[in-house]
């Protein structure tokens, strides 16, 4: 089993004629992910990589059934384009793209959040569900399929993570990028919810980072609602105040924010705590009930 | 990005929010001009006020109120090309190459607004304390309920209701009510049309005569938004950045320095925090933030050098690259060709994982150069504090 994507994922991408779209569409494909079109704004009608390109959001649903978007589109037009998915009633959105203005991000949500469909990211590598189907930038083959939840803000450190537990043969059943701007539409405790949800996920690894406090947020979710082990890392340990470390969201302001505080949260919840990101897969490999 | 008071007070005036009448001086000459302008016009005093990209200025000596000419005068000169130093600016400082002259004002009330996003809701929340002049953060750890706050609908925006609320919780009298109404709202307009991720007026003051004004002015720039405020963009003042720091903005390095001796290099943002914590739980100090984003090309990777380089303290370099659609070899390549070009004398050490991993490691060693190369994060950390404590 796995979570947000699988074997009945029908995908289009929109932005699949540019660059980066064209190179994920082919990617996704490739990894097994039914990829059923694209969207860009005048090239409707015509064919790219041998899929069929539509005007609109709405017009490729009714055309291809399609379930869920990849959306590659440039920073300034993406916030318009995860509201166009939204009402051609998409249920899954996932947005790569990163840059994406704050504000424009405010309206959106005010949108998504009584939505039916579910925004994943922006600024975000995507989900993966290994062995089945993928939506987004990651590389496939360093994944392995399992049973281990991964939900993580940055994309090579989720990468790391999953590659330190597929060494140890550690499989995973989704790993979900929930991106590292101020707003995004999947949290962390979305993802936890999902997870512990989940009968073919068995433990749960929950990484953040400096910033925001949605990580203490998800320790107390974690301390009410979760029933699996869970196993937690909080990157920017060593990251000054008051400044952005790469990720929009990733800024200690007024004191807020800090991994300390964070790491605490979760130790306090019940949590693994992991401090060095090398540990990772060997903390997994201890609390995963009959070991690996 | 962040902008001087001056500028955001510029800002403020083009919304309708009362600031009170100043220019900036850049050199002491300018400063007594305008200090002998504003004294012509019938001010009765004149604050010099440093100009800096850092707030408790007041506190460290870079705010003075002078009566006459001459006393505006020696404040200038003592305060232009000092090293101010506040609990923002860090222990270092940060030198003085402007000056605000404005107005004194007569001051009632110091009160406190600002307009901030709430990471949680989604949604930017106005707030409002009585407690101004103080740190904001202070007053927030210590009394919470002493700062008024009103969430905002980006549906409907912010509405007149909330900044009622807000002025009479402030305790403005009611004569003072609408003028805070139209102040608060023009405030929040000069918010959301410049894209702003902060606004703080600190203090908002009434003055003896009953008005309300903008005292001190701080506001940040969504830097994801500046794409479409090419007029914002230009207020950048580089000299109050760190030059490597901006050399990096050059060619798309996400850099920041820090004070440690182990220089990194990392693709991707987790992955770079989570690199420099490695460093530090090997017993090390990293001695930057290095994000080379996803493509990495051959000259990104000469620049990252000589940036990491130019830091004196730099003993050692660690680069964990973790390749997802990268090819090793190449990033390998790069790596020695930049090595080579730049003749780096800092050991270096690798962890590389990605596509062509092994034909990247066979590139390394066959080059000749100083390279050790790390099987793991955790290796690779560990081999880099070693060469930097004994070189
Ligand atoms: N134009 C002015 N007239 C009178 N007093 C002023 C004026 N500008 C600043 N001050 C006083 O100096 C203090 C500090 O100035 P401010 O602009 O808030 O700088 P900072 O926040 O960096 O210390 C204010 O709280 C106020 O008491
Ligand atoms: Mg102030």
């Amino acid at each position: 089993m796995a979570v947000l994507v699988d074997n009945n994922t029908r995908l289009i991408v929109q932005g699949i004629t540019g660059k980066e779209g064209t190179f994920h569409a082919m990617g996704c494909a490739e990894y097994g992910t039914k990829v059923v079109g694209g969207v860009t704004p005048g090239k409707g009608g015509t064919m790219h990589e041998g899929w069929p390109v539509f005007n609109t959001v709405a017009e490729a649903v009714a055309k291809t059934g399609a379930n869920a978007t990849m959306i590659f589109v440039p920073p300034p037009f993406a916030a318009d384009a995860i509201l166009e998915a939204e009402d051609a009633g998409i249920p899954l959105i996932v947005c790569i793209t990163e840059g994406i203005p704050t504000l424009d991000m405010v309206k959106v949500w005010a949108k998504l959040k009584n939505s039916k469909s579910r925004l994943v990211g922006p600024n975000c590598p995507g989900v993966i569900s290994p062995g089945k189907a993928k939506i987004g930038i990651m590389p496939g083959r360093i994944h392995m399929e399992g049973s281990i939840g991964i939900v993580s803000r940055s994309g090579t450190l989720t990468y790391e993570a999953v590659h330190q537990l597929t060494q140890r043969g550690i499989g995973q059943s989704t790993a979900i990028g929930i991106g590292g701007d101020p707003i995004v539409g999947t949290t962390h405790i979305d993802a936890l919810r999902l997870f512990n949800d989940d009968p073919g996920t068995e433990a749960i690894v929950l990484i953040g980072e400096i910033g925001g406090s949605a990580e203490e947020a998800a320790a107390e979710f974690v301390k009410q609602h979760v029933k699996k082990p869970v196993v937690g890392f909080i990157a920017g340990q060593t990251a000054p105040p008051g400044r952005r470390m790469g990720h929009a969201g990733a800024i200690i302001s007024g004191g807020q924010g800090t991994a300390a505080d964070k790491m605490k949260a979760m130790a306090a919840a019940g949590i693994h705590v992991v401090v060095s990101p090398a540990e990772i897969g060997a903390t997994v490999a201890q609390v995963v009930k009959g070991g690996y | 990005m962040k902008i001087h008071e001056y500028q955001a007070k510029e800002i403020l005036a083009k919304y309708g929010v009362p600031v009170p009448k100043g220019e900036v001086a850049n050199t002491l000459e300018e400063a007594n001009d305008v200090a002998r302008k504003l004294f012509a016009e019938g001010a009765a005093g004149v604050a010099v006020k440093a100009q800096i990209h850092a707030g408790g200025r007041g506190k460290g000596g870079g705010v003075k109120v002078a009566r006459t000419r001459e006393e505006a005068e020696r404040h200038a000169k003592n305060i232009l090309g000092m090293t101010l130093v506040t609990h923002q600016t860090g222990p270092q400082g940060q030198k003085v190459q402007r000056l605000l002259i404005e107005e004194t004002a007569a001051i009632e009330r110091e009160l406190y607004l600002g307009i901030v996003l709430d990471r949680a809701a989604g949604k930017l929340v106005f707030m409002a304390s009585q407690a101004g002049g103080m740190e904001i953060e202070e007053v927030a750890a210590k009394t919470p309920e002493a700062i008024f706050k009103e969430t905002i609908d980006p549906a409907v925006g912010f509405g007149a209701w909330q900044a009622r609320k807000l002025a009479f919780a402030l305790g403005l009298k009611p004569a003072q009510i609408n003028q805070a109404v139209s102040f608060f709202q023009n405030l929040y307009k000069a918010f959301t049309e410049t894209d702003a991720s902060l606004v703080e007026i600190n203090p908002f003051i009434t003055t003896t005569d009953g008005k309300l004004l903008a005292l001190d002015a701080k506001i940040n720039f969504d830097d994801n938004a500046l794409f479409r405020h090419a007029d914002i963009k230009a207020l950048r003042d580089i000299a109050e950045e760190d030059p490597l720091e901006v050399e990096a903005s050059k060619y798309a390095l996400n850099y920041i320095k820090l004070d440690g001796t182990i220089a990194c290099m990392v693709n991707g943002a987790g992955l770079a925090m989570a690199t420099m914590d490695i460093i530090q739980y090997a017993g090390g100090r990293p001695a930057n933030f290095l994000d080379v984003g996803g493509g990495a090309t051959q000259e990104q990777i000469e620049h990252a050098f000589e940036i990491l380089l130019a830091d004196a303290n730099v003993k050692a370099i660690l680069i964990n690259i973790f390749g997802g659609i990268l090819r090793v070899d190449r990033l390998a390549t790069g790596v020695v060709a930049a090595a080579r070009k730049l003749d780096v004398k800092a050991p270096i050490v690798l962890r590389l994982e990605g596509t062509n991993v092994e034909e990247g490691r066979r590139i390394l060693k066959e080059s000749g150069l100083n390279f050790q190369v790390g099987a793991t994060m955790k290796e690779a950390a560990e081999f880099v504090v070693k060469a930097a404590s004994s070189s």
